[in-house]
Order: structure tokens, then sequence, then C-alpha cells
């Protein structure tokens, strides 16, 4: 297959880091003391991280094609294979994930204090799953880690979660199963259509007609826009992150969400190209009413966790805006976007983590006035609230100016209600940050000295802080990894698989039914 | 690289500061922060030195963003609208950082303030160093985002922290216009540089944009997205709100950022951009007319003010409207000297105004910025009184003195403008009827008549020391000498010096008058200035019981003014709490927590309901089973011999 670039390093990197975690997990089942399970963790997720190095450095840019490919026969009777590779898009998620990794690991030092052995064989399955997931490159190898991802979350969110977790974790489960399952029959259509293999590679270089592109652009994006989650299956996500622990909520909100936006770039718009522009414009209208709606409930929140979680929806509206903008600025600006917003929820996710160790209360109104308190938490939430508005300078400007600006060139309208969101997105966040540290100190600190950050806290931060001025100052580090798998992305759409004829056909029936 | 240098070394400063202040700078942070901006100043001067040699520099540095087509950089373009700004803004900052350090010593957040203000210096410089829009737009945040930090400083007030907010949200509205204008420079001409752009410009005569079915003039379009940016940053109708309240910051800050320079930026784009707005009349036409209503309306309201500090804010924005009269009229250099005239008499106001309000609160007054409580302060603090007078002379327009000349020239442009030039004249001269009128209200119930605070405070009434009033005298020689440069031929040959520098970038003004008529002009303008200032005198020192009758016979009026036309609570009613309120009962109350959740929820529960339905068949009795089972079978068999 001319597609991929196999491995050339002597040993096979892409397992290695993927099945790292895992084997981690087994070995601290055998540890007993909590100190020690902590480091091994730690240690293994830092490890992991390490090892991926060679990634960064050996990566190809000058390719599309997928690189340090594993391929090994599985169930060769069935076409099933071990079939592993990255290209300029995963391995951004990769390092997301890898980083996201240690730091939720870090966070709960000290906050998670029961079933302290099972919690971190949860949080290291978890990687190994979002790790999978970002690596497949056959189907059934997907489906597996996509579902195995389910199960350490809905523990994390079931068991370490707030006081109403259970519900949570439970309406998390079966929203995200029943996207799955439909996807799952997706899977199976796509795998007799296309020549019963399930090499992803392949199926997407086979040609489906245009209704089957259709009805299987619509089972998969059932899975993926519930992971997102696009309005109007948003509504486990404010749920699932209010409740989960801090760890929890910064893979949910770092990596996991990301995941229904990955499924869109790596099957939908190469699978069923044809669809893809079919489609792309009720999901540039979903994602505008996301972006405005999420920002405008922000500003009701009562709830710091709840108000972020909304905030998510905004910004993953920016994220499928820029996708479906189905142009180079607006694919390259959606991606950016996914890993910023990894970045920047994921701290703010980690900050309101770490002042609820010190005051156990998320309503906003129970803070105010804190800066005098805790300045240097102080300072560092300014610099992830202007990230989360987007000031330039922070990486939430680039991915956000890009995404504006594909959505003025795919449709001015759309571009000009997509910015709307960034002047309510000021409003709530400013509005948050006032509430929580200006004015007068809230009374029920005077008595009870705040503790500022402690050294295990600002080695937590500081990597995503580093990241928001990196990638605000110069993106072109990450960007040129994606450039030309964007640039193949929008060839494989733009060429369509055979049914634009039709679409065509199509779309003038509907504007005539207007 | 020396070039870069001006705005790193405050950017340099600004990280020190707010990295080590807290523990280890606290009240030596001036030592960190003052050489920087000097340093500044003194390679402003420099790079004065080599623009006027005819050099233009045009520098990348790297390549910012690139993306498909879209390639931006980080670059500076130094030309002679950039060396002027440069100078304005580094001179008047690091009087303004001197002054500071008097101002601010003993407070807690000493390292804080010269942190911040650092950091606004360097956006500053960036946003007038920028090559290109994008940059020009980071510029433009950055310096909003100072001016929040700045605005909320003291921000355990309540007040402070909301007006800090409001700045950068109402700043955000503009900015939203201004955002899309770049974009769509972008997507008509295919980069952000202005040095492409600018020369494209004439090519694109003609385009067209589609809306909504009308065909609009794409340059019309983009001007007017730009100059929505405008409108924010440099507080004109209806996005002027912000700057009034803006005024809870220090009083340097007021001075500087809300005076001097930060909200002039807008002015500065518009003359940047001077090659697209030439090309649509309707954006120049809507720019003038924004600029000469803003001018009047704003003065009316500071006419009845009480809160010296408030009387400055409006003043600037009526100022501001001229400048934007003079840019709506082609008069682009017009607007800039302008710009830099009022630099020095604006921030000699608000800092004047500082030393009284310095005063008043170490004599421990209680309602330190209210002019109600002020009067007689002539006799204690001379050369605040002395220093107040010059600036007050020079914005009031009295010949020979900086705001003269830079006023004059907007209003003889004006003038030269056709009907709807003669229209905003006339508004012009009125406005400066009224900048004369509460300009000598405000010295006159400051300083004038008997002290109306106790006499307690009285007795510890004094000067402000030598690094707060040295700085007001270098302020003030600017306020009286900074016009020379833009003396108009009609005087002296070889006139607005400053104009002919500016010209290879804003072009010439052309005009058509008659000295006659320029005399007439100039005569109308020496007329207001002294007449305002006659019934101040008459209102406020001959006849001190006329405001008050004055005030009675008038009441809707004062009203009006003094609510400020009910402005604010007009958007307040209209969409802060329509969206608040909206987002909470509608949005949240019944769209997401009874629809939505109604929805997707109900599907699960109507599988639910049926499910419970047919649990009841599993009842766990074999005997029903076995029917059950001996039913179906039977169907099964029956169906088969019968499709057979």
């Amino acid at each position: 297959m001319e597609e991929i670039i196999l491995n050339k390093l002597s040993y096979p990197i892409l397992s290695l880091i993927v099945f790292l975690p895992v084997l981690g997990a087994l070995l601290i089942m055998f540890l007993k003391k909590a100190r020690h399970i902590r480091w091994a963790t730690l240690f293994v997720t830092i490890a992991a991280f390490i090892a991926a190095l060679p990634l960064w450095s050996h990566f190809d840019k000058t390719t599309y094609k997928m690189q340090f490919v594993e391929l090994y026969h599985w169930i060769p009777s069935m076409g099933i294979n071990y079939f592993i590779g990255i290209d300029g898009i995963s391995v951004l998620f990769i390092f997301l994930t890898l980083l996201l990794g240690v730091l939720s690991v870090l966070v709960s030092f000290r906050s998670i204090e029961t079933k302290v052995k099972e919690f971190h064989m949860s949080i290291l399955v978890m990687e190994t799953a979002i790790l999978g997931v970002f690596v497949s490159l056959d189907f059934l190898l997907f489906y597996i880690f996509w579902e195995t991802m389910l199960i350490p979350m809905f523990l994390l969110i079931g068991v370490w979660g707030g006081s109403n977790r259970v519900y949570a974790a439970i309406k998390f489960f079966l929203y995200t199963l029943v996207g799955s399952l439909l996807m799952l029959v997706g899977i199976v259509v796509a795998y007799f259509y296309g020549g019963q293999t399930l090499n992803i590679l392949a199926l997407s270089s086979v040609q489906y007609p245009l209704h089957i592109q259709v009805w299987l652009f619509m089972a998969f994006f059932a899975a993926f826009a519930v992971k997102v989650p696009m309005f109007p299956v948003h509504t486990w996500l404010p749920d699932a992150h209010t409740e989960a622990p801090t760890a929890g909520s910064v893979i949910l909100a770092g990596v996991l969400i990301k995941m229904g936006a990955y499924g869109f770039l790596r099957f939908s718009m190469p699978m069923f190209p044809d669809a893809t522009v079919l489609f792309a414009w009720p999901i540039l209208i979903l994602s505008i009413i996301a972006i405005i709606y999420g920002a405008v409930i922000c500003l009701a929140q009562k709830d710091f966790k709840r108000l972020i979680a909304y905030s998510s929806v905004s910004h993953m509206g920016f994220v499928t805006l820029g996708l479906f903008a189905l142009n180079s600025q607006g694919l390259e600006g959606g991606i950016l976007q996914m890993v910023n917003h990894g970045i920047i929820t994921g701290a703010l996710f980690l900050m309101v983590g770490i002042i609820y160790e010190r005051t156990h209360t998320r309503v906003i109104a129970d803070y105010g006035g804190i800066a005098h308190a805790v300045p240097w938490y102080a300072g560092i939430f300014m610099i992830f609230t202007l990230a989360s508005i987007g000031l330039p300078g922070t990486n939430g400007f680039i991915g956000e100016f890009l995404i504006i600006l594909g959505a003025f060139k795919a449709h001015m309208i759309i571009g000009v209600l997509s910015a709307l969101g960034i002047i309510i997105g000021a409003a709530y966040m400013l509005r948050l940050y006032q509430q929580v540290f200006f004015e007068k100190l809230n009374s029920s600190y005077e008595n009870h000295p705040l503790p500022d950050l402690n050294l295990r806290e600002v080695i937590t931060l500081l990597p995503l802080i580093v990241l928001v001025f990196w990638i605000g100052f110069y993106p072109e580090t990450f960007l040129s990894y994606m450039h030309l798998s964007v640039e193949n992305l929008i060839q494989q759409v733009n060429a369509g698989s055979g049914g634009r004829h039709l679409l065509a056909e199509y779309i003038k029936i509907f504007r005539g039914a207007f | 690289m020396k070039y870069v240098l001006i705005p790193l070394l405050p950017l340099i400063a600004f990280a020190i500061n707010i990295l080590f202040g807290r523990k280890y700078i606290k009240d030596k942070a001036h030592w960190v922060s003052v050489p920087a901006v000097i340093m500044s100043f003194i390679l402003a001067v420099g790079a004065f030195m080599d623009v006027k040699a005819g050099k233009v520099i045009n520098i990348n540095l790297y390549d910012w963003i690139v993306s498909g087509n879209f390639n931006v950089t980080i670059g500076f373009l130094i030309d002679r609208l950039t060396v002027v700004m440069l100078l304005v803004v580094t001179s008047i900052s690091s009087l303004i950082f001197i002054y500071s350090v008097g101002y601010m010593r003993g407070d807690k957040g000493y390292y804080r303030f010269f942190a911040y203000l650092s950091l606004f210096v360097f956006s500053m410089l960036i946003l007038v160093m920028a090559n290109n829009f994008l940059l020009l737009y980071f510029g433009w945040e950055a310096v909003g985002l100072c001016s929040y930090f700045l605005i909320g400083f003291w921000f355990d007030r309540k007040s402070a922290a909301n007006a800090g907010k409001k700045a950068f949200v109402v700043n955000r509205f503009g900015d939203f216009g201004f955002g899309l204008g770049i974009i769509l420079i972008f997507l008509t001409f295919g980069s952000l540089e202005y040095l492409q752009v600018f020369p494209g410009a004439h090519s694109i005569v003609g385009q067209t944009l589609n809306i909504f079915g009308h065909e609009v003039d794409t340059i019309t379009v983009i001007c007017l997205l730009l100059f929505c940016g405008a409108v924010g940053k440099s507080a004109q109708i209806p996005l002027h709100v912000w700057l009034p309240d803006a005024m809870e910051g220090p009083t340097p800050v007021s001075a500087l950022i809300h005076a001097a320079t930060m909200v002039t930026a807008g002015v500065f784009m518009v003359a940047r951009c001077n090659p697209l707005f030439v090309l649509s009349p309707v954006a120049m036409n809507t720019v003038a007319v924004v600029g000469g209503v803003t001018a009047i309306f704003a003065a009316t309201i500071a006419l009845v003010q009480n809160d010296i500090k408030r009387v400055i804010a409006y003043s600037t924005v009526s100022q501001l409207g001229y400048m934007f009269l003079a840019l709506g009229m082609g008069a682009f250099s017009a607007a800039i000297f302008h710009l830099y005239t009022h630099a020095y008499f604006k921030a000699l106001l608000f800092l004047a105004s500082g030393s009284v309000i310095h005063a008043l609160h170490h004599a421990k007054h209680d309602d330190e910025q209210n002019m109600q409580k002020m009067g007689g302060l002539r006799k204690y603090m001379p050369i605040t009184y002395l220093v107040f007078i010059l600036a007050t002379l020079s914005i009031t327009g009295i010949p020979g003195l900086a705001g003269f000349f830079s006023k004059d020239e907007i209003l003889w442009r004006a003038y030269m403008g056709g009907n709807l030039g003669k229209f905003l004249w006339f508004l012009g001269t009125t406005a400066a009827l009224l900048t004369a009128f509460y300009s000598w209200r405000l010295i006159y119930m400051t300083f004038h008549g008997k002290f109306r605070g106790t006499q307690e405070s009285e007795r510890h009434l004094r000067e402000s020391s030598p690094v707060i009033t040295v700085p007001l005298m270098f302020l003030a020689v600017g306020a009286v000498a900074a016009g020379w440069v833009g003396i108009p031929p009609l005087f002296m040959e070889h006139g607005d010096r400053i104009g002919a520098f500016l010209a290879p970038v804003l072009g010439h003004s052309e005009g058509h008058g008659t000295h006659a008529e320029e005399f007439m002009v100039l005569g109308a303008s020496i007329a207001v200035a002294l007449g305002g200032w006659f019934i101040a005198h008459r209102m406020y020192i001959k006849r001190p019981e006329l405001p008050q009758k004055i005030m009675d016979k008038f009441q809707p009026v004062h009203r009006l003014l003094f609510n400020k036309y009910w402005v604010d609570e007009l958007y307040d009613k209209t969409i802060v709490q329509p969206l608040l309120k909206g987002s909470e009962k509608v949005i949240l109350g019944i769209v997401d927590a009874k629809i939505i959740e109604g929805v997707v929820n109900g599907v699960p529960a109507l599988i639910g309901a049926f499910s419970r339905r047919l649990r009841r068949i599993q009842t766990g009795i074999f005997s029903y089973y076995g029917l059950v089972m001996a039913l179906g079978a039977l169907i099964i068999i029956g169906t088969m011999i019968f499709l057979k």
C-alpha cells in the first residue's frame, strides 16, 4: 500500500506508547501504599510521554501519509489486522493525551483519598484506550479502544465524583453508548460494502453510492456528535463534568470529547465526501447555535465547573464550525482549536480542582475577592481566562481567528454570526473572574487563610501556560505537522466519490422545495 | 534590531515586575519600569531622526500564522506616521511614569501598577509599529487588556471591577466589526500587510459584495467595519459609555491610557488606513458625522458633571470627536496634529486634577473628586493652578497655544468641505463654545472661591511634591508649544510643518478657501473661546447664585444632561438585562432543562416504560413459558406451511 510509511525505528514505538499505561496499571496492582501508587503512576505517565518524544523529532512533515505504521495480521479470515499509525493530525492528540495524563495524576495527589489503587488504574487504562483511538487504522481495533474508554470514565465519575455522581455517570454512559452502537452498525455496513475489510485507509478509498454515504454518515455522526458534544445532544456534558473528579474533568474535556471531532476528520470526511458536503450546512448551523447558545447559557451559571463545562459546548461549536467550513484555514483552525481547548479547558478544570481542595465549594457566590489572598493563583487563572476568550498572543486567538476566517470564506453570514460568540465569551469569563477574584474578600475566608499555589500545583500548570503562549506566538510548530494532512483531506473531500453530480441534483431539488 | 528594542524594553520591564515585584522589588518597581520607558523614548527619537532623513523601515521578524494561502508575519513598519506616534507615546509615557512614582507611592499594588503600565506601553508601541492588520489587532486587544487591568486596579471596589469589565466588553462590540473588517481585507486583497493592501486599494474600486441580496461596495463595507473598532476604542457614539466609567482607574492611567494614547488608537488606525477610506465617500461621511455629533454630544454632558475627572473624560470624548471629524473630512494630518497636541494638554489636565485629588486625599477630604466640595485651592496649590490654567487656555483654543492651532486647522478644513462640512464646522464651533464654558467652570469650581470642605482638611492642604509637579511643568511646555510645528501658512511662511512632514503617508489635504474666509473661521473660534470663558466667569465668579437658578429653571434639560442622556440605562434595559434574564430564565430554565433534556431523555423514558410492560411477561412460571413456547412453535410451523 502506498498510503503508509512503515515504522523505521528499531522498536514498535506506537505500540509501546499505547500499552505502556496499561502495563503500568498491571504493575500498580501489586503495590499497597497509596504513596507508592501515586508515584508509580506518575512515573508511568511521564515515561509514556518521554517514550513518545521520537515521534516529534522523527516525524516526516513532508508527507501526508500514515507514519510509524505497524501492520500485523490478526484475524486474516475476516480481513482484520493489528494496524496502527499516525499522521500530522493524530500526532498532536497523542501528545495532548500524554501531557494531560501526567497532569491529571499530579493534580490528584492530594484530592483522591479513597480507593487510590483503583483510581490510578482507571486513569492508566483510559490513557491506553484514548491513545489507541488516535492510532488505530483498523475499524475493529478502533471500536474496541473507543468502547473500552467508556468503562474507566464511567468509574471515575461514578466512584470518585461529586454528590450527584451516579446520575451523571449513567447519563454519560447511555448517551455515548447509544451513539456508539449506531456507529457499530455503520461499521458493519461499511465492511460489507468495502469488500470485507476493516482497514480504515482502504475503506476511505471505496466509492460508496450517495444514499449509502448519507446513511453511513448519519450513523457515524450519531457517535461523534454525542462525543463532541454538539447541540442538542450536549446535556450529558455539564452533568458529567460537574460531577467528575478533577482528573476526570481534565481528561474528559481535554481529550475525550476531542475524539468526536477526530472521528469526523478520520472517518466521516474521507469516507463519505459527498455526504460531508451535503451535511456541511446543517452542521455549520448547529455549530453556530452551539457557539451562541453555549455562551449565553454561561451567563446564568452559578456553579464554577458547570460554567466551564458549558463554555466547552461553545468552544467545541467553534471546532465543528472550522472543520465543516471545509477549507484549509477552517480545518487547521479547528484542529488547532481542539488542541487549544484541551489546554485551556483542561487548565481551567485543574484550577477549579485546586481551589476546590481548599474550599470544598463549587458555588461561584461562595468566592469573591480572593485575588489578594491567592495572587499567584489569580494571575495564572487570568492567563487561562484570556486564552479562553481568545485574546491575541494566546493560543485561543490563533484557533478562533483561523476558524472565523474559514467560516467567513465558507459563507459570510456564518462567519459574522460565529464572531458574535467572542463578545459573549468575554462577558461570561470576565463576569466569572470578577465574581471569584475581585471586589471585597468573602467573609468566610477572613479567618480561614486560603493558601496560594504550592510547588506541585505550579509544576502542574506550568506546561500549559507555556503552551498557551507558545501557540499564541509561534503556532507554526504545531500547524506545520498538519499542513499536508489537511491539504490531503481537502483534496479527498473535493474529489468526492462519484456522488457529486447526484448531490448537485439533490440540492437543486431541495432548494426547489422552498 | 534597535527598533525592536523600542517595544521590547517595556515588555521586559513588565515581565520582571510581574514575576518578582511582589516578593523582591516591591516599592522599587519604578527602578525597572521608568528607565525602560525612557530608553524607549531615546530610541524613538533615534527612529524619528532616521525617518526624517528619508528612511522607511519595514522589517519582518518571523512568520506568525501560516495556513493554506493565509500568511501573516510579526513585522514592523516605521514611517512618518509611526514616528510621530512613537514620540507622542514614549514622551508622555515617560512623564507619566515619573509622575506615578509620587502619585502611587505607598499603594500596596505599586509593583503591579508599574508592571501593567509597562505592558501597556509595549502594547501601544506594537499597535503603532505593526506592519500588518493582524499585528495591529494584537496591539489593539492588548492595550484594551491593559486598560481593563488598570481601570480595575483597585478591584476591591465593586465599581472599579465593573468599570473594567464594561470597558472590555463594550470594546469587544467594536472589535467584532474590526475583526470582520480584517478578515474581509484578507479575502479581498489576499494579504494583511499594509504595503500590499494599500497600493492595491485602487484596483478594487467598484467591486461589490452581496449582502442579503444587496450589492454593496466592498471598500465601504471594509472601512465601516474597521471604523466599528475605532468607535469602540476611541469612545465615539454609540460605544462611548465605557470611557467615563474608566475614570475608576488611578489618575495617571486616565491621563496616559484614557486621554493621551490608547483612546486615540482609533484615530491613528483610520489615518493609517487613509488609502482605503478616501475611496469610500460613504465611509468618510460616516466618520465625519459620528465625530462631529460626538464632539457636541459629549460636550453638553460635560457642562453639568460635578466629578472633576468625569468632566475631563467627557471632554476627551468630545475632543476625539473633533479628530474623527477631521478624518472624515479627509484632513488626516489635521487629525494627527490634534491627536498630538491633545495628548499634551489632556494628559496635563488629568495629571493636574490628579495632583488636586492627591492633595485632597492627604488632607483626609471625604469626597476627593467632587468639585462641589472643592474651591479656593489656588492659594494652596499655585503650581497646579498655573498649569491647569495653561492647559485650559490650550484646550479652549486661545491663540498661540497648542490647542488653538490644531483645533482651528480642523474647523477650517471642515468649513471648506462643502455643505456637510459647513454643518460640521457649525457643530464643532458650538462644541468649542461649550468646551470653553465647562473648562473654565472646572477651574472656577476647583480653584476659586472658598474651600467647601472641612476646616480640618483645609489645614492639611499642600502643593504636591516635585516628583508630581515637575512632570506637570514639562507637560505644560507641551500644552503651550506643541502646536508651533503646525502654525498655518496664513501666519508663517513654510507653515504647517507637521502636515508637510506627514504628507508622504497621509497625503495633502486640499481645500479651496479665501483668506477672508479663513480669518472668519479663525475669528469665530476665538470668539467662542472667549465667549465660553466669559459666561463661565459670570456664572461662577460674578454671580455664584446663577447656576442654581438656571438649573431650577431648566430642570428637565439638566436632568437629561446630568444623567448622560440615559444611554447607560437604555443599554442596560435593552441589551444587558434581557441577555442575563433570558439566559437564566428562558435558555437555562426552559430550553436546556425542559425541552432538550425532555426530548433527549424522553426517548429512553419511552423505552423504559415499554420495557416495564414487557417485563410482566417474565413471570417465572414454567407452565406459562411452556404455553408461550408452544404457541410460538405453532405460529412458526403454521407460517411455514402457509408460505409453502
